[in-house]
């Protein structure tokens, strides 16, 4: 599992990959720290970790849409099935390498908060929940992103099934205000969102937690039971 | 070593390898012939675990590849016709990575890596990208990967296809010396390839088994008669005539006119008579020399059209 989480990550820093993500996303949180800072917001920590987690939705899908479609491609794939390690063990690392780059890249973006921290009085507790929040709701992104990947051999074509994917799952506090009742209740309870917004507003709730884990865990079983499948397929 | 019993896969309807059961004792080369698109591939991806058979058993040193796959896939290092290469890694990246995925343990690896790059000839570019290395180098290096952590079994899927003349005579002797230590399968649609390196051969095509033995056996056990070519310069009748008449000939034929008076003929003798000395005699008494005389002993490829063609006769 170790051996793989290395050499992805390692990948995605030898690939322009993780640059053009992480900078691109380091830019245009830039742009809008500096507008929100020019007009000055009441609830600032909370817009600015929520364009956080809408960037997420473009950038993730970029970052893994090559973890197993370009294994797919190039063959490698026969390699990872074909050692000792179990499948579980192949997407555990594949995730863990996708998430640590996650990782760095939420580690970057550190330096807003700082910034304030220096020039300002923010509620530190608050900025800290909410990145606890943004990790939890970027590993639900990777685990669907890695996911998609799986599906194809074509990296491209990985990166749209990952963000329509992800647009699916954020969109699912819009559907549910069509609804009332039982299913609205419902739809708001799968609202990744929902629970996320939570954590920008200094909630923490270890429901939301768990749902974010389970939600991490089952799409990574998605991805190795399309792996398993490519096994077992008759067609 | 490796036992295979009713190997079965179905693709939709297809059966891209049918009811296949051989066994391969420890040491043994083991030649898998067949043309394209026989099941060559499919059963070696089968054999390691890659893919699943609809029916059937594999068992590795007694582990069945359904049951215990990790016991299986620790002890085979294969090698696949597209050999699994990262393009972005250094030839000692990709090898140390390949030892870690393989949990070979680190006092281990730095003297296996030693001896399995000066095996294979790679020493002098472990530190060069993937991407750069020639065709040559790059199938060498999935050989390094299918040799760490000394597996019992060696399975190479078209080990020589693309490479030059030269590469695959040192490909084949290194083969050759690697049986030595590991039980090896190997398939090929390169028929010589197989009498120069395999102990066994099985020949498979459109999924089923056509034959299993030795390339010799496989050679004596299709040809009743001894074949051979010969150049006479001389007229094609009277030539004829005295061929026609020696004890033993049972089939001649003009094969080809060189120029005026040479012609090249095929006879075909019993097995048990040697009919070239009194030929000799008999052509340098009447004054036409021999110029070339060849046996021609039913080659492989011989063998496997016949062995081929008649599998297609009878499904029709």
């Amino acid at each position: 599992m170790f051996a793989i989480m290395k050499r992805d990550f390692r990948s995605y820093f030898n690939s322009p990959i993780a640059y053009v993500v992480i900078g691109l996303f380091m830019f245009i949180l830039a742009l809008f720290f500096n507008d929100g800072l020019a007009t000055g917001s009441s609830d600032f920590i909370g817009d600015f970790v929520g364009t956080m987690s809408f960037l997420l939705m473009f950038f993730v899908p970029i970052l893994t849409m090559k973890s197993v479609a370009e294994e797919k491609k190039n063959g490698t794939e026969v390699l990872l099935l074909t050692s000792p390690a179990r499948i579980t063990e192949i997407v555990a690392g594949k995730f863990l390498a996708a998430f640590c780059v996650f990782l760095v890249m939420t580690a970057f973006s550190l330096i807003f908060p700082i910034i304030l921290i220096i020039t300002g009085k923010p509620d530190v507790p608050l900025i800290l929940c909410s990145y606890l929040g943004f990790i939890l709701y970027g590993a639900v992104f990777v685990s669907v992103g890695v996911f998609a990947s799986s599906l194809t051999e074509n990296q491209i074509v990985a990166a749209v099934i990952g963000f329509v994917s992800l647009f699916g799952l954020t969109a699912i506090n819009f559907v549910a205000s069509f609804f009332s009742g039982f299913l609205n209740k419902a739809f708001l309870w799968l609202s990744i969102n929902d629970r996320y917004s939570d954590f920008g507003a200094g909630i923490i709730d270890i429901t939301s937690i768990i749902f974010m884990l389970s939600f991490t865990v089952l799409f990574n079983f998605f991805t190795v039971r399309v792996l398993e499948r490519k096994r077992w397929s008759q067609g | 070593m490796i036992e295979i019993q009713n190997l079965t896969k179905e693709y939709g309807k297809i059966k891209a390898v049918n009811d296949i059961s051989f066994t391969v004792e420890k040491g043994e080369i083991l030649g898998f012939l067949g043309p394209n698109g026989a099941g060559k591939s499919t059963t070696m991806n089968i054999l390691t675990g890659y893919i699943s058979s609809t029916s059937g058993t594999v068992k590795v040193a007694g582990y069945d590849i359904l049951e215990d796959p990790v016991e299986v896939k620790k002890r085979i290092g294969y090698l696949p016709e597209q050999p699994p290469l990262y393009m972005d890694m250094t030839v000692n990246e990709y090898l140390n990575f390949c030892a870690d995925l393989k949990s070979v343990p680190h006092k281990e690896w730095k003297s296996q890596k030693k001896d399995i790059m000066e095996l294979v000839k790679i020493s002098h570019v472990s530190h060069r990208l993937i991407k750069n290395l020639s065709k040559g180098y790059k199938q060498r290096v999935g050989l390094a990967q299918a040799l760490i952590g000394t597996p019992d079994v060696l399975i190479l899927d078209e080990p020589t296809v693309g490479l030059d003349p030269k590469q695959i005579i040192e490909i084949r002797k290194l083969i050759k010396a690697l049986g030595k230590n590991h039980t090896i399968i190997l398939s090929t649609h390169i028929l010589p390839e197989v009498s120069a390196v395999c102990d066994r051969v099985v020949i498979i095509n459109k999924g089923k088994i056509a034959a299993i033995d030795t390339p010799d056996n496989l050679s004596k056990m299709l040809s009743d008669f001894s074949r051979f070519t010969v150049t006479v310069a001389g007229p094609e009748n009277k030539v004829k005539d005295i061929l026609s008449h020696l004890y033993g000939v049972k089939y001649l034929e003009t094969s080809g006119k060189l120029r005026d008076d040479e012609y090249s003929y095929i006879i075909e003798a019993d097995k048990d008579v040697d009919v070239r000395k009194p030929m000799f005699n008999q052509l340098a008494q009447h004054g036409f020399p021999i110029l070339e005389l060849k046996s021609l002993n039913l080659s492989l490829e011989e063998i496997f059209i016949q062995l081929t063609t008649n599998e297609e006769k009878e499904a029709k």
